[in-house]
């Protein structure tokens, strides 16, 4: 069923009966091509690339939950790319260029909304490191400006720029930035995949993973063995204990990280805002709620669920920035799972075991991250070689020193 | 969360800062292997249960810790000194061949 204006419109007139599934429900087959371990947003845009790039059909995505209950249905949507580094530099860029035409490609309303992403900074160092970091996102071929602080109160006049901790000197507008809805993200790739025949699995928890060889063979599911020559592991915060079943430990440590939404309220933040100094961030969603954050947790942890202390911070510098948001009222919060890499960087690689790849390491920056992610990790899979933007991703780089330290905080699992 | 510190007793958790895995516990010899390097500063168990690591009593006691804690429920199960512990003795790695 293809989605459109038209179609909305007549299944208005007809009583909403005619609408069916996005996605079927199909049981497990004894094998299949490539087995992709976990249905989130990465996940299922993998399974989609490899349908879509590489005619490859016989794919089944695993997912314990069901399709959407992972990271990819609690972020705070950021899409980006102002990265510095080669090797993120590029990767990025391509990312945001697939989100460009995600909506068209899928037929799918993720709401992909390029409402410009505003970076503050409060020093002239700070400066000249923007400045730098815009020249290097416009060689890359995208887009920022550098605002003084005139130029930051034109767009948001309602910051606080004489507060004594940290006031505003300017900002690092990257106007193609900006956010989208997490849910349609996974659904739309979910319907995507499913209409080239993937078969999406859920309730169905990896319980091992068959190695004959060297080589993969297959999984144990809570649904039975399934048999592949090819597995993917994408399950974000949990890739330490699937990577537990092939053998392998990872530069991976899993930790917390908060984020809260307010009550829906009218428009009033028309950005994405970052407060690095302060370490909170902040955008509005098309629901009316603010959507905001602060930094990790900082210990390792698996329990969807934070500390006080890190909820004070971070309402303590909403409250420094902008205290026109002391009254909203905060309706919920929540603790998502972050797969940690010592600097900052993802994983896109295979293993030493034949047919075994792995997908990884996506810190608390996977959403903007989705499209390019399955696109690189497809190509990984199906061709057996790295994608060019994603070459760096190696697995061993910590072994071999080729890191990708994208903040400079150094190459260790508590400093990102 | 509250951490029993064995000198101070109970205290916030704002007062500690976290190193990372007691894997920092065993570093290796200066000659071992490039693997066993990467073992030691980059791989992990990272385990959803029980696990130990390392802490700082950054505001109190200054003494480091031993942690024995529940990742999913955040309980902390036991807290030892670090200091006098008998800490195991590194792996010794292969020499290169010249």
């Amino acid at each position: 069923m293809r989605y459109s204006g038209l179609k909305v419109i007549t299944e208005g007139l007809f009583g909403n009966t005619g609408w069916r599934p996005a996605w079927r429900d199909p049981a497990p087959k004894p094998e299949y091509d490539v087995i992709i371990i976990g249905g989130g947003g990465h996940g299922l845009s993998t399974a989609y690339y490899l349908a879509k790039n590489h005619g490859l059909t016989n794919i089944a995505v695993l997912e314990k939950g069901w399709i959407g209950s992972g990271n990819i249905g609690r972020n705070t949507t950021i899409v980006r790319a102002n990265y510095f580094l080669p090797g993120n530099s590029e990767f990025y860029s391509h990312s945001l260029k697939l989100w460009e035409g995600l909506e068209a490609d899928l037929n799918y309303n993720v709401m992909h909304s390029q409402r410009g992403l505003i970076n503050l900074f409060h020093s002239d160092g700070q400066r000249d490191a923007f400045a730098r970091r815009g020249n290097a996102m416009i060689n890359q071929g995208d887009d920022a400006i550098l605002l003084d602080r005139e130029g930051v109160r034109e767009h948001l006049p309602y910051l606080d720029f004489e507060q004594t901790r940290f006031p505003i000197y300017g900002g690092l507008l990257h106007p193609r930035g900006g956010s989208a809805r997490h849910d349609a993200v996974a659904w739309g790739y979910a319907r995507g995949a499913d209409r080239r025949g993937v078969d999406l699995i859920q309730n169905c928890e990896v319980t091992g993973i068959d190695i004959e060889d060297g080589a993969v063979r297959g999984v144990q599911t809570t649904r039975g063995a399934i048999r592949a020559r090819k597995v993917g592991i994408i399950v974000a915060g949990r890739s330490g204990q699937v990577a537990a079943m092939a053998g392998m430990r990872l530069p991976v440590e899993s930790h917390i990280l908060q984020a809260f939404v307010t009550e829906g309220l009218k428009p009033v933040i028309n950005h994405v805002v970052s407060f690095g100094m302060g370490h909170f961030y902040i955008s509005q969603s098309d629901k009316g709620g603010l959507v905001f954050g602060g930094d990790l947790d900082f210990y390792a942890s698996y329990a969807s669920r934070g500390n006080l202390p890190m909820v004070e911070h971070v309402m303590e510098a909403g409250m420094t920035l902008m205290p026109m948001i002391g009254r909203a009222k905060v309706l919920r919060s929540w603790g998502g799972i972050m797969d940690m890499t010592p600097d900052g960087s993802p994983i896109i690689d295979r293993t030493h075991i034949d047919g075994l790849f792995i997908d990884c390491g996506w810190n608390y920056g996977g959403f903007k991250a989705v499209p390019a992610s399955g696109w690189c990790m497809a190509h990984l899979m199906a061709t057996g070689q790295p994608h060019e933007v994603a070459r760096r991703f190696r697995l061993d780089r910590f072994a071999t020193g080729h890191l990708l330290d994208e903040e400079g905080t150094g190459s260790q699992h508590n400093l990102h | 969360m509250r951490i029993p510190c064995p000198l101070c007793g109970p205290r916030d958790r704002r007062e500690f800062y976290y190193y990372g895995a007691e894997d920092y516990l065993r570093r290796p010899a200066p000659d071992a292997p490039p693997q066993a390097w990467d073992d030691y500063l980059h791989l992990r168990d990272n385990p959803a249960g029980v696990t130990r690591d390392l802490w700082y009593h950054e505001t109190g006691c200054t003494a480091w810790l031993l942690v024995t804690r529940n990742t999913v429920t955040h309980e902390i199960l036991e807290v030892a000194l670090v200091a006098g512990r008998s800490v195991p003795k590194p792996a010794r790695g292969r020499r290169a061949a010249p």
